[in-house]
């Protein structure tokens, strides 16, 4: 199912009577079967718009759209209860209702469907053995692992074939290792079902190896929405380059000059020359290179003296930390004899850099 | 000696405790289980009988129906006070205008002391200027006066409808809390599996309420089974002691100046709700176990 947001805002009211507004103007397209990702820091707004596609609430602006039709406006009557809109939803914290064992978790959507019994025994034993928990059915919650539970969580999502399958955060709680076995599954699982599917997510890596496309959100504004590979090598601007990618990327401010048909950078003490891309001489940028695109050389020329203050073995990369012109550079670099204190020279992948306006 | 000390030093931290709960319960106690062994009568030359006060217990058909009044009147009030309680805090956990206001105003009647409340439902039941009687006079309901505690079944209803008063607002403030400890998650989950508030209540919040309302149950239970103060200010226990309890069939015996048949009455009316206290306990710690 295809979902178009369209001018979408949310402002809530404080004790105050303050009006916050936390989804200024939103504007998106999650085609049907796309595995979509609202990614941004906390506090951006990422969960409200996600519970305004489940209905839980309802927008104070804009229209939101399922095939074709409106499902939810700033017009309350215009606004359809979750349960017309046949959407599951996986909370971070699974949601499994305590008193009810694995197996009517599974089936309680179904009952309230008022399903035939002998239909949801068949979809709840489906869906059980899809997530590998048909082991646990008669378990109750309590008696799970956190991996366990999270599993229940999406069968019960799955089972009722929604149109579209919703998450919020729903790896946040738990280990590193599961974490990363977990959303390969989902990821795996996603695709086999064809379900169009909103995750929320504060997690870059997360959004980077799930989504089909992912959105940043900061603000209340949607920074950029693209492929995550173009979120990492074309970033819209300061935030979303700064978000993305680990290590963080380098960003200072700079200001681009020119001379004899050369441009260049002056640092507080080096200078740096580059082939002209799209910058204009004499305006001020926000200059940003990733760690992994700092050349540590021998050379001489054209290159930034710096001192490293501090480094990160990472298994066979290092990622030094490097006090240069009065400014803290972060290099990604194949592990070499690197020494703190050592004095080295490095220079910037000139394709490789981004400039954004301020 | 050191060893010594750091044995009993312990005790001698909980001591203070004990020392009062020995004085006024534990002795009390005692002294009530003592005092029923004997015929002790004022006037009277007291005398050693053992279970000869339990013996005419047994074989007192007054005894038996204020013990039957008090199992009749648990067996109305408290199902009616669990309904209603948790009927008012569904009501006040919704998010409605002036909600700090009303769960306020719910629990006032049960602020008023008890007596207090008798004494204004004595009011409103009054025969001759009753609230009760002025409105059904007035609209024409009925052409005379009710005589609402003059009869069995009136003075019953008029002490039970007290009673409900009074403390469905407690079971009210005990399902709140308890109904706020249910995550929020768990109740949009179930917006999400498209259940409605109905289906909700009676499927997920009521079933995770269990233990509240249970223990809401046995302390209500308990609790009436001593019930005293609204039918001793509201109808002195009769018609014809209609609507006696066993507190109050005690007490009538203390004031008549036997207070060996009424330790004895008191006796048996504690080992009742022992029983229902050490029950009590036992679901309590089922409740942390949950």
């Amino acid at each position: 199912m295809k979902i178009e947001i369209k001018n979408i805002q949310k402002e809530f009211k404080t004790i105050g009577k303050e009006s916050v507004s936390v989804l200024k103007d939103i504007n998106l397209e999650m085609k049907d079967g796309e595995f979509f990702v609202l990614l941004g820091p906390s506090g951006c707004g990422k969960s409200t718009l996600l519970n305004i596609i489940a209905g839980l609430e309802n927008p104070t602006g804009g229209q939101l759209i399922f095939d074709g039709e409106v499902v939810a406006s700033e017009n309350k009557s215009e606004c359809m209860p979750p349960k017309e809109r046949n959407v599951a939803m996986v909370f971070q914290t699974y949601a499994l209702y305590p008193h009810l064992s694995v197996y009517e978790n599974i089936a309680f959507p179904l009952k309230i469907a008022k399903m035939d019994k002998s239909e949801i025994d068949r979809q709840v034993r489906k869906s059980a053995e899809i997530l590998h928990i048909t082991n646990h059915i008669d378990s109750k919650p309590s008696e799970l692992s956190g991996g366990e539970r999270q599993r229940v969580a999406i069968a019960r999502a799955i089972v009722r074939k929604p149109r579209v399958l919703l998450f919020d955060e729903p790896l946040s709680n738990l280990d590193a290792q599961l974490r990363t076995a977990t959303r390969i599954e989902l990821k795996k699982l996603q695709r086999e079902l064809g379900i169009t599917t909103v995750y929320v997510t504060h997690d870059q890596v997360e959004a980077m190896t799930l989504g089909d496309r992912v959105a940043v959100l900061k603000d209340g504004y949607v920074q950029q929405v693209d492929s995550a590979i173009n979120l990492y090598e074309k970033p819209a601007n300061k935030f979303v380059a700064g978000f993305i990618g680990f290590p963080n990327m380098n960003l200072f401010d700079v200001e681009v000059s020119k001379e004899q048909e050369k441009f260049y950078i002056q640092f507080e003490k080096d200078r740096f020359y580059f082939d002209p891309a799209a910058v204009e001489v004499g305006t001020k940028y926000c200059m940003g290179i990733r760690p992994a695109d700092i050349e540590v050389t021998d050379d001489n020329e054209n290159v930034l003296k710096g001192k490293i203050d501090t480094m990160e073995l990472l298994g066979k990369e290092v990622l030094l930390y490097v006090s240069s012109n009065n400014m803290e550079f972060s290099i990604f670099t194949a592990k070499k004899n690197f020494k703190e204190n050592q004095e080295i020279n490095f220079r910037f992948d000139q394709s490789k850099i981004h400039f954004f306006k301020k | 000696m050191k060893n010594f000390i750091k044995k009993f030093e312990s005790y001698a931290f909980v001591s203070p405790l004990l020392v009062f709960v020995a004085l006024f319960v534990l002795i009390p106690i005692i002294g009530s289980i003592w005092t029923s062994m004997f015929r002790d009568v004022t006037f009277l030359k007291m005398k050693f009988i053992f279970l000869d006060n339990y013996g005419d217990l047994l074989r007192d058909e007054g005894f038996w129906k204020s013990l039957r009044f008090t199992l009749l009147f648990i067996a109305v009030t408290v199902p009616l006070e669990l309904i209603i309680g948790t009927a008012f805090a569904v009501v006040l956990d919704l998010k409605i205008p002036f909600r700090g206001l009303l769960r306020a105003c719910v629990l006032v009647p049960w602020a008023i002391p008890s007596a207090i409340s008798a004494k204004i439902w004595e009011l409103v039941y009054n025969y001759s200027y009753g609230l009760a009687n002025y409105i059904l006079l007035s609209t024409g309901l009925s052409e005379a006066p009710v005589n609402w505690i003059g009869t069995d079944i009136g003075a019953f209803t008029t002490v039970v409808v007290a009673d409900v008063w009074k403390t469905a607002p407690f079971v009210a403030l005990l399902v709140l809390a308890g109904l706020q400890s249910v995550p929020s998650d768990l109740r949009l989950q179930a917006k999400i599996d498209r259940a409605n508030f109905v289906q909700t209540f009676f499927l997920i919040t009521l079933p995770l309420l269990k233990p509240v309302l249970l223990v809401s149950l046995l302390f209500r239970t308990i609790d009436s089974l001593r019930v005293f103060d609204v039918i001793y200010v509201l109808t002195h226990g009769g018609p014809g002691g209609a609507t006696t309890s066993v507190s109050l069939y005690a007490y009538k015996y203390f004031l008549g100046g036997d207070f060996g048949y009424g330790s004895a009455i008191s006796v048996l009316l504690f080992l009742v709700a022992f029983v229902m206290s050490v029950f009590y306990i036992k679901v309590s710690k089922f409740q942390d176990n949950l």
